[in-house]
């Protein structure tokens, strides 16, 4: 009995052979794949200033899988990012173009900071109106998410009418100048819409592996029962996750939106599916309490690097989305090799 | 079709007691884990084989493999004399054998004749289903195991022992000559038993050969022909019912001078829980799983709590944890009253409880053994806003230490570790949080005699060394008389007995409301 780790016990390190290793980085070698198999078919493709570019188109569906992400690890599914992107962006837009004040008679223009708090706001509050009912109410996930995919899309149609948002720059007199600043700028050459997705992805990867909320979150995703007579808070976890989902859609609103310098009612349609596709080829399991940050962001990059490549060599856009499916199939496919191979 | 051509008739020139089945040195491994290590017995032709084992003695994985759910890593299967090779389940059903699982496998949504015909329904002339023929036949079914249930009723207004009674119709409309039965009486009423005896006696009879499995000893001696008794995965005996007696069935089981060991001369401090008047509903809301239930438990003192499934120990576990809301009643720790404390706040109060499932209620699979040893005493390792990688290796390693899990490490897949250790980890976590009181739903449940031991020598020094107030619950009388000092007796939610730790076997389960059926 001194002797604890010297045993019989079934358990054995796990031999790293190379089809191992392959399942297990299959996401890094499938990026490394794409990169190297459009830099040989396209001169352009391989540079910087492109990797940049195709970068910043990846910085909106990762930010939105980093919160899906989230969601997936407590074993649910966040139908309504997409939607709720393209509220937010609408409420930004509506806030840049000042709002009125019919009782004071006066027309309020916020300043930027304002509109990005504002903004935040409204996306943590869809986030805790979809928490809510699946925590508290026992909505199934699915079907909660899905009602919220349509309200925030009618809302945001009824906001505008339908129309867009275009002028999203401010004025200097106003003093709410700024707000394509996300979406333009550059730090060090890096647009700033990629900073912000590295800052959320390095926030969120911290906060699974060194904070005891993530490691509630991984309890709770893995077996909710056992997690919850462990004294963890599952409801109040639940609904936490759906918030940061949302405050995640929130921010890849702003980024989008800013990029565009003009917020469209219909911005982020059919997002959502891009973002679990992410996370899916970056070996998370649907069923919850597997999956990490590293992963998601590399299976964002995997669809981007990829659909952008399509475009670049000039291939139809219809095959582009045959392509995406395939990969997403291909890495649930994998997926099931990879967390099936125990069972029996 | 009549009544009488609903149950087959067997070949004639079969003798009774001839052997149909044969197991020949089945061993099955999961990983390094042996569940079975060579076993070879007969099943005789309308006879009754019972299979007699503690948990964990690999019973249903032998089940599991005779019925074709699983295979064995070797060995073979001999039927009729010839070596069988089952692809599926469904292959051995075609083959003649039927198993009927503790857990059982019905629509409780569809009617008796559209269970008893699942996946078998009777096509007629024109492709859609011949309700008519089936209504018949299952009338006739239920004729010959002289059972009043109109085939027409929804299966979950049927009580539990009338769906076992469908399980079986179901296994003889597919023409079982083998019917495997795991745990059957388990959760029957002593009038549904002898039902379900009276119907075995009659299958016998008419040429179909049982296999039983029981934890209820005397109850299975009354209907068994031959007695074949595992221990950890061996087969130890096998004998006729004329040449044994219960005495030789425990001691078979348990093995000969097995020590779950003593209670430790633990200082008895002031009382630590302290329950008083506790109810809780049943799952119908109707009626009461727990009773007005008293029971107080000092500082060091470690009770045992004996009863048959469906007693009341669950609830009134989950009930005192937190899980499960109170109707009445109150629940002291240390005389603070832990009324609308969640679980959380009981854990950090001081009161923890080791769920009875552990697959379902006390592992998390995808985590790591060491984040499961830690995962609740998170905040015990948390520095600021993170948590400290340095303070959580010693928190693993000290938990390791302190409940002997065998493991590559803290790193290691918790479902690489066998099931006792597996139960040393859920123990682990929750005396890693320090409490004062230990709630153990069925700790040996699934886990082997040896682990079964070390368990209880763990719970004896957790009471003895820091003064732990440990509350056990077990179904197998034998773990009643080893460390607890005081042992308490549950029938209907209600306390039926109270015995310090001098008292015998015969009159615990005589408190229990055993009933030895004959």
């Amino acid at each position: 009995m001194a002797d604890i780790t010297n045993s019989n016990a079934a358990t054995r390190r796990p031999r790293m052979n190379i089809g191992h290793m392959l399942l297990e980085g299959r996401a890094f070698f499938a990026l490394v794949a794409i990169i190297a198999t459009f830099s040989v078919l396209s001169p352009v493709y391989f540079s910087l200033s492109n990797f940049l570019i195709m970068s910043s188109h990846v910085a909106i569906f990762g930010l939105l899988a980093i919160g899906m992400l989230l969601v997936i690890l407590n074993g649910g599914i966040d139908l309504s990012v997409g939607s709720t992107l393209g509220l937010c962006g609408v409420v930004a837009g509506f806030l840049m173009q000042g709002v009125e004040v019919p009782a004071a008679g006066v027309i309020l223009y916020p300043p930027v900071w304002a509109v990005v708090v504002l903004t935040l706001a409204l996306g943590a509050a869809v986030g805790a109106v979809n928490g809510i009912l699946i925590a508290v109410f026992r909505v199934p996930a699915f079907v909660a998410t899905l009602g919220m995919l349509y309200v925030a899309r009618g809302v945001a149609l009824l906001m505008t009418n339908g129309l867009t948002y275009n002028n999203l720059s401010g004025s200097e007199a106003l003093g709410n100048t700024g707000f394509d600043w996300l979406g333009f700028n550059r730090i060090g050459g890096v647009p700033i819409g990629v900073i912000v997705l590295a800052a959320v992805a390095l926030a969120a990867g911290l906060m699974l592996a060194r904070t005891a909320f993530g490691r509630w979150l991984y309890a709770s995703g893995g077996n909710a029962r056992a997690a919850e007579l462990s004294g963890v808070p599952t409801r109040r976890v639940q609904i936490a996750v759906y918030m940061l989902s949302g405050i995640c859609a929130a921010i890849a609103g702003l980024v989008l939106s800013s990029q565009l310098t003009s917020a469209g009612p219909t911005a982020g349609t059919t997002y959502e599916l891009t973002a679990i596709a992410a996370v899916v080829i970056g070996g998370a399991a649907l069923t919850g309490g597997r999956g990490n940050v590293r992963g998601t962001m590399l299976g964002a990059f995997v669809i981007g690097f990829l659909s952008d490549g399509l475009v670049i060599i000039g291939v139809s856009a219809y095959w582009q989305t045959v392509f995406t499916g395939a990969v997403i199939v291909l890495a649930v496919l994998l997926n099931s090799l990879q967390y099936g191979r125990s069972e029996r | 079709m009549t009544a009488h051509q609903a149950i087959p008739p067997q070949p004639r020139d079969a003798a009774p007691g001839e052997v149909v089945m044969q197991a020949r040195d089945i061993a099955k491994h999961y990983g390094a884990v042996k569940a079975l290590k060579g076993v070879n017995f007969d099943i005789r032709r309308g006879q009754v084989t019972t299979l007699f084992g503690e948990n964990g003695a690999g019973k249903s994985t032998l089940m599991k493999i005779l019925s074709g759910v699983i295979r064995p890593s070797s060995g073979e299967i001999l039927l009729d004399g010839a070596p069988v090779t089952f692809e599926n389940a469904t292959d051995a059903l075609s083959r003649g054998i039927s198993i009927i699982h503790q857990e059982l496998a019905l629509a409780p949504n569809l009617n008796v004749r559209d269970n008893i015909f699942m996946g078998r329904e009777i096509i007629g002339p024109r492709g859609g289903v011949d309700f008519a023929a089936e209504e018949r036949i299952t009338r006739a079914l239920m004729a010959e195991l002289e059972e009043d249930i109109d085939p027409l009723t929804p299966l979950e207004n049927l009580r539990l022992g009338q769906q076992q009674i469908v399980e079986i119709a179901r296994a003889l409309q597919a023409r079982s000559r083998i019917l495997i039965m795991d745990e059957p009486t388990s959760a029957l009423s002593a009038s549904e038993v002898e039902v379900l005896f009276k119907v075995i006696r009659d299958l016998t009879a008419k040429g179909v050969s049982i296999v039983y499995i029981s934890h209820h000893l005397e109850e299975a001696l009354t209907v068994t022909h031959h007695a074949v008794v595992l221990r950890d995965g061996e087969m130890t005996a096998y004998a006729p019912r004329a040449e044994i007696d219960l005495e030789w069935i425990v001691r078979n089981m348990v093995g000969e001078n097995f020590d779950l060991g003593s209670p430790p001369d633990s200082r008895l401090g002031a009382p630590a829980l302290a329950v008083e008047g506790l109810c809780v509903p049943d799952a119908s809301g109707r009626g009461l799983a727990v009773d007005h239930l008293d029971l107080e438990v000092r500082a060091g003192e470690i009770v045992c709590i004996y009863g048959l499934m469906g007693a009341g120990r669950t609830e009134m576990m989950e009930t005192v944890a937190g899980r499960l809301r109170a109707n009445g009643g109150t629940v002291r720790l240390n005389g603070r009253d832990l009324a609308g404390l969640t679980i959380a706040q009981r854990i950090a109060a001081g009161l923890v409880l080791v769920p009875e499932d552990r697959q379902r209620d006390g592992l998390v699979q995808t985590m790591s053994v060491g984040q499961n040893l830690s995962l609740a005493s998170i905040g015990s390792f948390t520095r600021g806003l993170f948590t400290s990688r340095r303070a959580e290796a010693q928190v693993v390693a000290d938990a390791i230490r302190e409940v002997t899990v065998k493991t590559a490490g803290g790193g290691a897949m918790i479902g690489s570790l066998s099931g006792g250790n597996q139960q040393k980890v859920v123990i682990g976590k929750m005396l890693a949080t320090h409490p004062q009181v230990i709630l153990l739903d069925e700790p040996s449940r699934g886990i082997d005699v040896g682990a079964k031991a070390e368990v209880f020598r763990l719970l004896a020094h957790a009471a003895k060394d820091r003064g732990l107030a440990v509350v056990y619950s077990t179904s197998e009388v034998g773990e009643c008389l080893s460390v607890a000092h005081r042992i308490i007796v549950m029938r209907r939610g209600r306390i039926s007995a109270q015995f310090d730790h001098t008292v015998t076997k015969e009159a615990i389960m005589a408190a229990s409301g055993e009933a030895v059926h004959h």
